[in-house]
């Protein structure tokens, strides 16, 4: 047993990272010890991913130093990062599925004679760092994709184990798992400690944080904005560190008064999930739909936008059964800004008046043919509206920040004058002047009658922005309050509900 | 988590360059074909018989130039929305082949060639269906349909070649194809009626991408399928759409050869597709979609007509026509590539 000890297995002083026009980071510095959790916190942006690109050799770093186990460490890529002792668990797990639970473990690090696998010293080493996980009865032999998600990441912990790391990484690791799952995850990361590794540990949730970590560290614009031991600090004094400023001016109040049911849902239900979804939505209501990753938020706006078929249900606009396409759900009234901005809300090679004018371009079009002229105009008012900083419209949208690509995409659903607003992350990954801009924008929509339906897993943007919250588990709406009537341990605690009624694995 | 962006970081970058990027872009191939041009003018000066820069040799380019720059900017309508259609080839072919069997037949001139157009819309109609209904990769679909087109053919021309006789092909559709000027026209450049014909169809095609509605949703599909869909894009039907008029435009293509050659052997459609696709890329176009122009395909046919004409006036084998071509295919994509990557890094 190691004890933890004050002396740092890793040191990163003043990093500093850019990309084209962009200063990533400004001299971040950070050390970890053996024995510790050292939680990073901050907002999408502020530098987690690319200080933890820097560390796991994806990026070098324009200036500063590293330091690894007394050693000047400065990988040449993220083969040689491992190599040396960094391992990364991600969010998004890098297992193969088809290979077995054994060679996805010994994968980039297989012991070879000639070329030919030496099996036998393989088995050891697997039963050996399963072992060290307390999971020696896990089948080295079973394919990886056949376990479920929480067994995937102790697989991906162990094979971080078999390069022998001495520090471990996890990006986000509980926003794919359940609650039992989260449980099992801390006890392992408990294990690694003792087993000499530091462990650096990045998440939203701050009690999370503070269940399994000692230290943190929080970034904001690229900058070290505080660090210090948890117990010594609130979690609203946290959240302002990350936010730089108050929590009040985050979250602007533009009052508005709830009228009558817009959109009627009835036992909503996909192939999987969504399972029975029944709400509804009133004109000038904010309704937050909260849930862990998987919940089925995102598939419940999928489905009510009709771009996944459900298997049953029905959707009533304004007490009228309409047709189920995404053209029908258009003309209806309804729009749908997409969590996944790169790959489905917006068209990356296409330019801003394109993207903004896509789902509607009748006010443009006569037989077919546009008036580029008139779109353009129309595209200049938008843009000057919503203050997006663009050098023209007809810029491409993959040149914008983040924040002004979001932007675009919500301003696609105002352009369109939707009535129905699903909203599924809209502030994700994005600066937090312009998370303001869009709480505002909701609020303002709202008082203007229109219903919002919007998905987020920042429970503060949920209790700040919403009239009422409904909480998803398991692929059902299990509960919708007001907001005032619900607590964050509340909502939490109904999100993770369901896992004691039906635990599948 | 991929981003750590300023918000302020638009507003600082240069205004200029990209306008200036833009311009280079859209002239690259064009450029490209300049320079091909006069690198041939200026070697058939040197070495050659000084006939690659007259007027008669540039009407002969052009006019085997017309029907594979027709099929192309088919083609580039297809591989803009993300497809691709490898059934172009034989598709032409058979077209060619109707033709031929129906005027053989004695049928009206107007109805062959109405039949031609139509057999060309069935193909593409035929892709677009099982494309978009079946959703089965374009590539399966089409690698599919090739060989059905091919089989046809063959049937219709009874495994071998069809031949018309001279009085039964049209005067119009003889000078189609023709490398002697037209009558109708008295000065520069006194290229053939299928060459004009051509250009009419490139600007047509032009108009329809960039300042249609189609245009914009065939855009949007090849780019990212599910952002069009999430607009509201009817998939099915831009893409049946959009691989009809590559069909059409296949028919006339198949009409161009039937007037330079006055007979259809179903086989020579055999790889013809590539030709068209390399048109497409050379000339700019994605095969991942969302990019493309008309006037890079132009360029793109152009440049494989010049150079197999410089190679042929200056002596040089196939063989070696071959390999120029192919390399500058892979030249194309690696400076698009290039061009590409740069402005995403920046």
């Amino acid at each position: 047993m190691i004890k933890p000890t004050a002396q740092p297995i890793l040191s990163m002083h003043k990093i500093e990272k850019r990309f084209g026009a962009t200063q990533a980071l400004k001299g971040i510095s950070l050390t970890a010890q053996v024995g510790e959790t050292l939680a990073l916190i901050g907002e999408n942006g502020a530098g987690k991913s690319t200080l933890m690109k820097i560390l796991s050799g994806a990026h070098s770093p324009d200036a500063g130093t590293m330091m690894l186990d007394g050693q000047v460490f400065r990988p040449r890529g993220p083969h040689d990062a491992r190599k040396l002792g960094i391992a990364m668990i991600y969010q998004e797990l890098s297992l193969a599925p088809d290979l077995s639970v054994e060679e996805n473990i010994m994968l980039g690090q297989e012991r070879s004679y000639f070329g030919f696998i030496r099996k036998s010293q393989h088995r050891l080493r697997v039963r050996h760092v399963l072992s060290l996980l307390g999971h020696a009865d896990l089948n080295p032999e079973r394919k990886v994709g056949s376990l479920s998600i929480g067994t995937q990441q102790i697989v991906e912990i162990a094979r971080g184990l078999a390069s022998e790391a001495k520090v471990m990484v996890f990006d986000e690791p509980t926003s794919s798992l359940a609650a039992r799952d989260v449980q099992e995850l801390f006890r392992l990361i408990r294990r690694l400690q003792t087993q000499g590794l530091a462990i650096v540990y990045i998440s939203h949730f701050l009690e999370e944080i503070r269940e399994i970590a000692h230290r943190y560290v929080v970034l904001r614009d690229g900058k070290s904005a505080g660090d210090g031991l948890l117990p010594d600090i609130s979690n609203r004094q946290i959240v302002s560190l990350m936010v730089g400023r108050n929590v009040d001016e985050l979250f602007p109040k533009v009052p508005h008064s709830i009228g009558e049911t817009v959109l009627d849902v009835r036992g909503l239900s996909g192939v999987r999930i969504p399972r029975s979804v029944s709400l509804q939505l009133r004109s000038g209501e904010v309704m937050g739909l909260f849930g862990l990753i998987g919940a089925g938020r995102t598939e419940t706006l999928r489905h009510l936008m009709g771009l996944d078929r459900p298997t049953s249900g029905s959707v009533l606009i304004r007490g009228r059964l309409g047709g189920s396409t995404p053209q029908a759900r258009i003309r209806d009234g309804m729009g749908l800004v997409s969590e996944d901005r790169k790959g489905e809300g917006l068209s990356q090679s296409m330019s801003i008046v394109d993207n903004l004018t896509l789902s509607d371009l009748k006010p443009y079009s006569k037989l077919g043919l546009l008036n580029l002229a008139k779109r353009r105009k129309e595209a200049d008012r938008w843009l000057k509206n919503l203050s997006i900083k663009a050098r023209s419209p007809q810029q491409s949208v993959n040149q914008l920040s983040g924040g002004n690509q979001q932007k675009v995409a919500i301003a696609r659903v105002l352009h369109q004058d939707a009535s129905i607003l699903l909203l599924d992350e809209p502030t994700r990954g994005i600066d937090v002047g312009t998370k303001a801009e869009i709480y505002q924008w909701v609020g303002e929509l709202a008082a203007k009658g229109k219903s919002i339906l919007f998905v987020s897993s920042y429970l503060p943007e949920l209790m700040a922005v919403c009239d009422t919250i409904g909480v998803m588990a398991r692929g059902r709406l299990r509960e919708v309050r007001r907001t005032q009537d619900w607590t964050q341990a509340e909502l939490l605690s109904v999100a993770v509900s369901t896992e004691e009624e039906s635990q599948s694995k | 988590m991929t981003n750590t962006t300023d918000p302020n970081s638009t507003s600082s970058t240069p205004v200029n360059v990209s306008r200036f990027v833009r311009l280079l872009r859209s002239l690259g191939p064009l450029l490209a074909l300049a320079i091909v041009v006069l690198g041939f003018a200026i070697a058939d000066k040197m070495v050659g018989q000084g006939r690659f820069s007259e007027m008669r040799n540039l009407r002969v380019v052009l006019v085997l130039t017309a029907p594979v720059a027709v099929a192309a900017l088919g083609m580039t309508l297809v591989i803009i929305a993300g497809g691709i259609d490898l059934s172009a080839g034989t598709a032409a072919m058979l077209c060619t082949t109707v033709l031929a069997c129906s005027l053989n037949q004695g049928h009206s001139v107007s109805f062959a060639v109405l039949l031609t157009l139509g057999v060309g819309a069935t193909c593409g109609l035929t892709n677009g269906l099982l494309i978009g209904l079946l959703r089965i990769p374009p590539f399966i679909v089409t690698l599919g349909t090739m060989t059905i087109f091919l089989g046809i053919a063959k049937r219709l021309a009874q495994g071998s070649t069809v031949f018309v006789e001279r009085d039964r092909i049209p005067d119009w559709l003889s000078k189609l194809s023709s490398t002697m000027p037209p009558d109708w026209i008295g000065f520069y450049p006194n290229i053939a009626n299928g060459v004009w014909l051509a250009i009419l169809v490139a600007g047509l095609v032009a108009i329809l991408l960039n300042q249609s509605v189609v245009g914009r949703q065939l855009f949007a599909i090849g780019s990212s399928e599910s952002t069009a869909r999430l607009c509201g894009v009817n998939i099915l039907a831009t893409k049946v759409l959009v691989y009809s008029i590559a069909g059409v435009l296949v028919g006339v293509a198949g009409i161009y050869t039937f007037s330079l050659v006055k007979m259809a052997n179903p086989v020579e459609g055999i790889g013809r597709e590539l030709k068209f696709i390399a048109a497409v890329v050379i000339g700019g176009g994605s095969l991942s979609g969302g990019h493309g122009s008309v006037l890079g395909t132009l360029a793109g046919a152009t440049i494989m007509g010049v150079i197999a004409s410089g190679c042929d006036q200056l002596g040089i084998q196939n063989s070696t026509q071959d390999i120029m071509i192919g390399a500058i295919i892979i030249a194309a994509v690696t400076l698009d590539q290039y061009r590409r990557r740069r402005r995403e890094a920046a």
